[in-house]
């Protein structure tokens, strides 16, 4: 023991758990700023996702398929309720909603060549379709946004399917901000507003209330469209049971469940982050919504949001969606985040793989940018390769584990081919925790 | 009740709203239709991309004239929710009340309105000119973009609520208004404007002099923190 309490032994410094850095440097730059953070990407910490699931493969109980020997289809149907012309896709992996405003139209480009060559779909967002995107966009949606920035008749005609947007997973409740820093020239013509300056997107449609408008509005689209075109309705998961019950009533054709794992071109950190369910705990009430009302495969289920692999793909067909869509990997697949560009990232206080340039336009990329000078930089060509090589792994990758669990399509997988690696991800799945048959609010043996 | 000479007559008691719609999306529309026995249907007379005459002879319901394209459209008697909404150019007279969101997202041209309107009218405008005799609702012109609204009546609260580029004139009292709007002063550009939309409406005894003129003061066009108590 020492008397000289200069000399008493110091436990290690240690950071808090609660104030840790990133909750330290928020406090500091909310004091030092006034003004909530805003950023691109989606949620950054960890949450339930589809690694806290595993694949059954077959061993002596099941029989595998034989890989490049047994076909295992991949084709989905979109839109078989009601509309005249329902959408034939290769691949169940299609590219989600993004603007153009907050994408380049190098990037649009781009994502609608390699969609089109592995035979899947792309969609617009907000800010309304550009002639490049329908150019190289064979199966291309048409998102219907609160905003209707750029809406027109003669584009809603052009398009495929008709998506309309009432939530989105990264926000739901909550509108868009794009930054006055992207609104280029022609990015405001588009818009009808001002060039410059910060574009308030609506959180709430501005001519219809709720699901009993919607339906109406539904029939209108239909009329305006000849009743050609798949309808679909996108909500942001938060309640996907009745939101997607509700979707079902208004008459939707398709309907997409978009998780809290997915991006977003700008909106609030603390929205990002605080706000909605991720897409693993939305699956199975979106699915049991369908099974309840007799409409599931009837009425197609897409989900979104936080999709990365081939075995995210198989499970949410496998926990019951009939295809999905991938957004923010399809900007990193485009050659977002390289490391190749790190010098550019450090200019602009980044790094590669944080996501934190997507909301300012200043993508050293070329492809969240509306710098014509940065937009070159994306060989829309190239770009297209690059988003088809990836597609076509995704599905490719899909198929091993269907085949391994003896399934000759991938909309054959199913909740029995899974388990749960944790309690967490059993209770919101319903499946059984790995080894056991039992899940939370089961009974056991 | 009979067409004028060379109007076609479309009798909804004997047909139905797909072969209405389709008859009148025909490339080829022309002249000039009378529907007969409305009966407040929904989505009458959308999508029309001809310079075709329409009337509706009665009431009409949700989205009357909706993305209208160069057709001139006259109702007679009340419309629901959203009648011309997203219209791209032309017209459409409403000549009873409409209920809200009356002309919502229109991009272009002449929606007039002989009586009320109610909430939200005009609300995301983004190039269409409204005039509305009468009164109108809450949160009208909300988020306005662009075009113009005149008011000949009395407008309720939060008046161009988060107002973008959109003209608002209004005649009679205003309950409030929203966040970013203020009154501006009458230029002689805003007096011409004014006066040749109230001659479109088919309004001559009222002036130009009579009316306040509001807009946006742009203070939100950029978020900062001090305007943060305007949200």
């Amino acid at each position: 023991m020492t008397e000289n309490h200069h000399d008493v032994t110091k436990t290690f410094p240690r950071y808090s758990a609660t104030f840790d850095e990133f909750a330290i440097s928020q406090i500091q730059r909310a004091a030092a700023t006034g003004i909530y953070d805003i950023r691109g990407g989606g949620t950054k910490r960890k949450l339930p996702h589809f690694d806290d699931l595993l694949f059954l493969g077959a061993s002596m109980s099941r029989y595998p398929l034989e890989g490049y020997r047994e076909r295992c289809g991949t084709d989905v149907v979109l839109g078989t309720r009601f509309a005249k012309k329902p959408i034939h896709l290769k691949t169940p992996v299609t590219i989600a909603g993004m603007s153009f405003g907050a994408l380049s139209a190098q990037a649009k480009e781009a994502l609608g060549r390699g969609a089109s060559a592995v035979g899947t779909s792309t969609t617009t967002g907000d800010g309304g379709m550009t002639p490049e995107e329908r150019g190289h966009s064979s199966t291309l949606v048409y998102q219907y946004l609160p905003s209707r920035y750029g809406m027109n008749p003669d584009d809603l005609r052009k398009a495929d399917a008709i998506e309309i947007v009432v939530g989105q997973g990264a926000k739901p409740g909550g509108g868009g901000m794009l930054l006055g820093q992207k609104i280029s020239a022609r990015v405001a013509k588009m818009r009808d507003l001002p060039e410059g300056i910060d574009q308030r997107s609506a959180c709430r449609h501005p001519d219809w209330t709720g699901p009993d408008d919607l339906e109406i509005k539904i029939e209108e689209i239909r009329e305006i469209t000849n009743w050609e075109k798949p309808i679909y309705v996108k909500v942001g998961a938060s309640r996907p049971y009745y939101d997607i019950s509700l979707a079902v009533k208004s008459g939707a054709d398709v309907v997409v469940l978009d998780g809290m794992q997915g991006g977003t071109a700008a909106t609030q950190e603390v929205f990002i982050e605080h706000v909605g369910l991720p897409i693993l705990a939305a699956i199975r009430p979106a699915v049991q919504a369908l099974q309840d009302l007799g409409m599931h495969r009837k009425v197609q289920l897409i989900v979104s949001g936080g999709i990365r692999t081939g075995a995210d793909v198989a499970k949410a067909l496998a926990l019951g969606a009939d295809a999905v869509a991938i957004g923010t990997a399809a900007l990193i697949a485009l050659g977002d985040q390289s490391p190749d560009l790190a010098a550019e990232y450090a200019k602009l206080g980044a790094k590669p793989g944080t996501y934190d340039d997507w909301q300012d336009g200043r993508d050293p990329a070329g492809i969240t940018t509306q710098d014509p000078e940065l937009a070159k930089r994306l060989d829309p060509i190239l770009g297209g390769r690059r988003i088809a090589n990836y597609l076509s792994v995704m599905t490719m990758e899909a198929q091993t584990i269907a085949r391994a669990c003896g399934k000759s399509h991938l909309h054959n997988l199913e909740p029995e081919d899974l388990v749960a690696l944790n309690m967490e991800a059993a209770a919101m799945t319903q499946l059984p925790l790995a080894g056991t048959n039992w899940y939370p609010g089961k009974a056991g043996f | 009740m009979s067409g004028a000479r060379n109007t076609r007559i479309f009798d909804l008691s004997t047909s139905t709203l797909r072969e209405l719609n389709s008859t009148l999306q025909q490339e080829g529309a022309e002249g000039a239709w009378e529907i007969h026995n409305p009966a407040g249907r929904h989505s009458l007379a959308v999508g029309l991309t001809q310079p075709v005459s329409i009337t509706i002879d009665g009431h009409a319901g949700y989205y009357a004239a909706g993305m209208n394209q160069r057709a001139n459209v006259v109702i007679n008697g009340n419309a629901g929710q959203g009648v011309a909404e997203n219209m791209m150019s032309g017209s459409v007279h409403v000549k009873g009340n409409a209920s809200s969101s009356a002309g919502a997202t229109a991009h272009g041209g002449l929606l007039v309105i002989d009586g009320d309107a109610g909430a939200r009218c005009g609300i995301s405008m983004k190039g269409v000119d409204i005039v509305v005799r009468g009164s109108v609702g809450h949160m009208s012109a909300f988020m306005g973009q662009s075009g113009n609204l005149v008011v000949c009546g009395d407008a309720g609260e939060a008046l161009g609520d988060s107002l973008y580029e959109t003209r608002i004139f209004v005649r009679g009292t205003v309950k409030s208004l929203g966040a970013d709007c203020e009154e501006k002063d009458m230029t002689s550009e805003d007096r011409q404007i004014l006066t040749d939309l109230l001659a479109k409406g088919g309004i001559t005894d009222i002036k130009a002099d009579e009316f306040r003129r509001y807009g946006s003061a742009r203070k939100l066009y950029h978020f900062r923190v001090d305007n943060a108590s305007a949200y």
